[in-house]
């Protein structure tokens, strides 16, 4: 029990630090960033929105290196980071597909525009979604991780592809121009509480992944005394 | 072996010439899915030939589904994964001549459906039937590489036949869009770049999931 104690005192650890990064952040957003000219007040979303864009792709990453190195080394561990990191990306993602179309609503006046990086999100949703529902409609742990290694490895192969059609398909029918992209000419202070909410929401994955993961072990421990309890 | 993969493709083939069961209900399933989303649209309207690549490819993946739905459950059902599985052949013997069987079929129905919907939206296919056999080809065999996979993977699932959609629909947005625009392109007689274009994500999709399943579906009917 005293590799539990220790990996506790580590999730404690890290969540103080996040709990300090993020009333930081908190003040970086909403008190050191000015505020943007054109858009106003709305633009603040950015340093949610895009934020939680890179965790999912990461937790997706995550996905997939823990699927191969499951299917490879038959680790129950790999399996685990791999369920516990996919059920983060998909919450993540659905904080990208709710903050996106609240910016947009009023700066291009159309809660949901067709472009790739909307689409691309939409279908990672998808993806992921379906990931964690193959889990639960197989029987049997162990086939379950299974069969979610393989999905796993073939969603996120899927992805650059995804990518590069709907680019092309983008491409032949050309958007309204959206003046000013993100990421133009940042002010330096917005510079700074966008790196920093990269940071604090980096930290805040791996918390959750940290805690999920233990959440999943206990369940297992759980089980396994349930188990032996009936006998 | 090529006889292995031949030995397991005959008797599939053998066991369909004999029920009739998959072709058939997949060539009047897409049928009335052709019929069926011509009442989408007003009559005579222009807006429907411009529609109709996509609509041409939302029938086959459709139809496709049921023969996808069907190609592991009379195995899993009857016990006869058990033994090709104990027969000796490496486990890819099986994928792909399960795969290459739902290839041959889902074309067979593509061939019987097509002059049929070129009719229904007033296409002419007569003088890129070649274009187009290309695209049909290169798209059928992603179904098939995904789809022999995915199918494998749905049918140890509960309520099989939604888990395969689910899976299969948004991992092959990339053919989908793909199979629809080049075939649009042949019909407007766009230059062959830009059906090229296209079909370069097609023949890349094939080719990175052909390796990918060849890899994995040793684990998805490992027992």
């Amino acid at each position: 029990m005293k590799a539990t104690t220790s990996t506790n005192r580590a999730v404690v650890l890290l969540g103080g630090a996040l709990l300090v990064a993020m009333i930081i952040n908190l003040y970086l957003i909403f008190m050191l960033a000015p505020e943007e000219r054109s858009m106003g007040q709305v633009q603040r979303i950015f340093y949610f929105h895009v934020p939680s864009a890179w965790v999912a792709f990461l937790a997706f990453f995550v996905v997939f290196i823990a699927s191969i190195f499951y299917l490879w080394k038959k680790d129950r561990t790999y399996d685990m980071v791999a369920y516990s990191s996919a059920e983060i990306g998909v919450i993540f993602a659905t904080l990208v597909l709710i903050t996106g179309p609240i910016w947009a609503r009023p700066v291009w006046n159309t809660w949901w525009e067709w472009t790739p990086r909307l689409t691309l999100f939409l279908v990672l949703w998808f993806i992921y979604l379906a990931y964690l529902m193959l889990r639960s409609f197989v029987e049997g742990e162990e086939r379950a991780a299974r069969f979610a290694a393989v999905f796993g490895i073939v969603g996120f192969l899927d992805v650059p592809l995804v990518y590069v059609s709907i680019r092309l398909w983008r491409d032949i029918h050309p958007s309204p121009v959206i003046a000013g992209g993100e990421g133009s000419g940042l002010h330096p202070d917005m510079k700074l509480a966008f790196f920093f909410s990269l940071f604090t929401f980096t930290l805040l994955f791996g918390f959750l992944l940290i805690y999920r993961f233990q959440l999943q072990k206990s369940t297992i421990a759980v089980s396994e005394i349930k188990k032996q309890l009936a006998y | 072996m090529i006889s292995k993969v031949g030995a397991i493709l005959w008797k599939d083939i053998l066991s369909e010439y004999r029920t009739k069961e998959m072709l058939g209900s997949m060539v009047v399933f897409s049928l009335l899915v052709s019929v069926i989303f011509n009442f989408a649209f007003p009559p005579g309207s222009e807006l429907m030939r411009e529609a109709a690549p996509g609509i041409l490819w939302m029938t086959i993946i459709f139809a496709s589904l049921l023969g996808l739905n069907r190609s592991f459950v009379y195995e899993v059902d009857k016990g006869c994964l058990q033994g090709l599985m104990l027969a000796p052949v490496d486990r890819n013997v099986i994928y792909l001549s399960k795969a290459l069987v739902n290839f041959i079929f889902i074309t067979l129905v593509e061939v019987l459906v097509l002059p049929v919907f070129s009719i229904f939206f007033d296409l002419n296919v007569i003088n890129s039937l070649l274009q187009i056999f290309l695209v049909l080809i290169l798209s059928t065999a992603g179904v098939a590489i995904i789809g022999t996979l995915f199918s494998a993977i749905s049918v140890n699932t509960r309520s099989r036949e939604i888990m395969l959609p689910i899976m299969y629909f948004p991992v092959f947005i990339p053919v989908i869009f793909g199979a629809v625009q080049s075939t649009k392109a042949i019909l407007q007689e766009q230059p062959w770049s830009v059906i090229w274009g296209w079909l370069r994500i097609v023949i890349a999709f094939d080719v990175i999931f052909l390796i990918v399943a060849l890899l994995t579906f040793e684990f998805v009917i490992e027992e």
